[in-house]
């Protein structure tokens, strides 16, 4: 018999009943829930009289529609305040862990599992979001639901699914200088497309991935869904252990320990067969940026927007459609491009690293005149450590806006939304129109290009700065 | 909670000839606050729909008073991006029962399903034969029966054959929910648990 995925050993093992010519019942490890997708599924609870089944399982943090600035004063929009007030309600009703506004641990759901040591390898995560898939740097097998799931795991910590078929991405070899995990993922999705990854569950292997950080490889898994895979996973190893070491929920000393020998299981089998294999050079990569209206609509940041004759013709009117929304014209360079707004935050990079790599690239410049730019911690966690290791001051001085932690304008669901026909620079992870705000035009990038259009105003190379 | 049981759908359909619509343009965020599940078909591509001064755009489809129906036909990978589950509602809220495309993203297939909306994919040639009867009579009408898994153009009477799982299609006949199924397991799922121990 052909050897297991660790996507196989790690599914296979939560399966509670498989029902015949249908779906896996799947048991879930960890639940995260947040206060956009969660109220109806509550709701849906309540109608049938029951309670959260393992409360000690589920952990809630308002972060979509929060508003980054006066978090200490009440929500100014009643719609968003009338959703974060549900969401402490029913936590309190049901007894769910809840780090709401102004506690020390509030933030982005996918930054603040990781960071707190909730996630960890081997487990099943789910989340009423699609970005779940961040988890997956930890050897998890993560993934995004729709709240009739999340009601469903709320009231059995089960859910009924099909098993994705396997996909391994091999990426080999040494990135070159200011090419980043991000650049890695928005290439890999340029190449395979917004949906080459449907129906699959991603692991990402090679050394491109191993020399990454943690951060980096979330930043990666965080992507998966943008190429339409259910998730993305790498196979844990000291990295990940080194992580995990100490943090809050973390096991600690002899569990620990006996927890990291389980966890150096999760490999996949050298005779493990994947339903599509493709397989990448890193030396090619370079820092991308995104020119249309979905996440495979990247270039390398030096290129040109692809000429029609360059677009399948099947493509060409969507691609033309997408052209006008965001005001670009086929074959033009986006080198020099004036932009208007920069915006670096996201669950795909909002964390320590990705504000360290802004604060040490600004740091004695000035933003440029024409544009305004956003700094969003992707929690309170991320903001304590951003200001005591001197990155906010950096930040004000360079004339950038340190906002507080939530979703921000990586959905535009709050006040933080760039105006209509506006040029943003994101690092988040989605460019589809309207995305940040309507008629907004995001263009995806690294933290570290979206410093270098900050300080230049414009589309620019960031390895010309060195 | 028992749902309306899916059988046999004969109607005419709108066409959203776009590709790659993703979950934003199905219902924008800022229309997320709510926390029930109604009335989201208001919303239901509200940026195409709508201009900033809210009136409605003419050249959008369902502007447009020629095109009605149960059935929506869109371009290949509908539904990707976000697994808010409000793109599904919005679309059930606004009337369709089925959703036909050539590629479905698989959150939004499951959301689809989960409220007793049938996607139904097809492929890019039987698609575009879709498109062209609709553009060729705005009020061609379709069958879609869920027992033998075809989609039919009336007009020609060519048929495709769509898969959906066999559960799936059970539940979807029935009426039957997942979370009916999944409460009747718990002592099963409390002694998985302690198996794991
Ligand atoms: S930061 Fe953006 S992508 Fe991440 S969870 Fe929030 S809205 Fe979703």
């Amino acid at each position: 018999m052909a050897g297991k995925t660790i996507f196989d050993k790690i599914w296979d093992a939560h399966v509670v009943e498989q029902i015949e010519d249908g779906p896996s019942v799947v048991y879930i490890d960890q639940h995260l829930i947040h206060e956009v997708t969660s109220p109806q599924a509550f709701a849906g609870l309540d109608a049938r009289g029951l309670k959260v089944f393992r409360t000690n399982r589920t952990v809630a943090t308002p972060d979509h529609n929060v508003p980054t600035i006066d978090q200490d004063k009440p929500i100014r929009d009643e719609l968003s305040r009338f959703q974060v007030d549900k969401l402490t309600e029913n936590c309190q009703k049901h007894g769910v862990t809840l780090y709401g506004l102004n506690h020390p641990y509030q933030g982005i759901v996918h930054v603040v599992g990781p960071q707190l040591g909730i996630t960890q390898p081997g487990m099943t995560i789910v989340c009423g979001d699609s970005h779940t898939s961040t988890h997956g740097a930890f050897g998890s097998v993560a993934f995004g639901i729709g709240t009739s799931e999340v009601e469903m795991v709320l009231a059995t910590q089960c859910l009924m699914q099909s098993k994705a078929k396997r996909m391994r991405i091999t990426v080999d070899g040494e990135l070159g200088e200011g090419v980043g995990a991000k650049d890695i993922i928005l290439y890999i999705i340029s190449k395979i497309t917004a949906s080459g990854g449907t129906g699959y569950f991603v692991e990402y292997a090679g050394s491109a991935f191993r020399n990454l950080s943690m951060e980096g490889r979330m930043t990666v898994c965080n992507m998966s869904i943008e190429m339409g895979a259910r998730g993305g996973l790498i196979a844990p190893d000291e990295t990940t252990f080194e992580y995990i070491r100490g943090r809050e929920f973390a096991p600690k000393g002899a569990d620990f320990d006996a927890a990291v020998a389980k966890w150096r299981e999760l490999y996949t089998d050298a005779d493990a067969v994947f339903d599509a294999e493709l397989h990448f050079d890193a030396a090619d990569i370079e820092p991308m940026i995104t020119y249309g209206t979905n996440p495979g609509m990247g270039i390398k940041i030096t290129a040109n927007v692809p000429a029609l004759n360059e677009i399948e013709e099947s493509n060409r009117t969507s691609f033309a459609k997408s052209l006008d929304y965001m005001g670009l014209v086929p074959g033009e360079r986006l080198l020099g491009k004036t932009v208007d707004y920069v915006f670096v935050g996201s669950c795909t990079n909002g964390r320590i690293e990705d504000l360290r790599a802004v604060a040490e690239f600004v740091k004695g410049k000035q933003k440029a005149d024409n544009i305004t730019a956003w700094i969003v911690p992707g929690s309170k966690q991320v903001e304590k450590q951003a200001q005591e290791e001197g990155l906010v001051a950096i930040f004000e001085a360079a004339g950038f806006q340190l906002r507080q932690p939530g979703c921000s304008a990586c959905l535009g669901m709050n006040e933080d939304k760039i105006p209509k026909g506006k040029y943003a620079v994101s690092t988040s992870n989605r460019n589809f129109e309207g995305r940040q705000g309507p008629g907004a035009r995001t263009m995806l990038a690294s933290p570290i290009t979206a410093a270098a259009v900050a300080v230049t105003g414009k589309i620019v190379d960031p390895r010309d700065f060195n | 909670m028992a749902r309306e049981k899916f059988h046999l759908v004969h109607s005419s359909a709108v066409p959203v000839h776009i590709e790659n619509v993703d979950t934003d343009q199905i219902i924008p965020a800022r229309f997320l606050k709510a926390t029930t599940r109604d009335g989201f078909g208001e919303n239901l591509f509200r940026d195409w729909r709508y201009d900033s001064n809210n009136q409605p755009i003419a050249d959008f489809v369902l502007n447009n008073p020629r095109y009605s129906g149960d059935i929506l036909v869109s371009g290949k990978n509908f539904g990707c991006g976000s697994s808010r589950e409000h793109a599904a509602w919005a679309i059930t809220d606004y009337g369709f029962k089925v959703v036909v495309s050539s590629f479905f993203a698989d959150i939004f297939k499951n959301n689809a399903l989960n409220n007793g909306l049938l996607p139904v994919q097809v492929s890019d040639e039987f698609l575009a034969h879709i498109f062209s009867a609709i553009e060729a009579d705005h009020q061609t009408t379709f069958t879609v029966n869920l027992e033998t898994q075809t989609f039919t153009i009336d007009a020609t009477g060519a048929s495709f054959n769509f898969e959906i799982n066999s559960y799936k299609k059970e539940c979807m006949l029935n009426g039957y929910d997942d979370i009916d199924y999944l409460l009747n397991m718990k002592d099963k799922i409390a002694k998985f648990e302690q198996s794991r121990a």
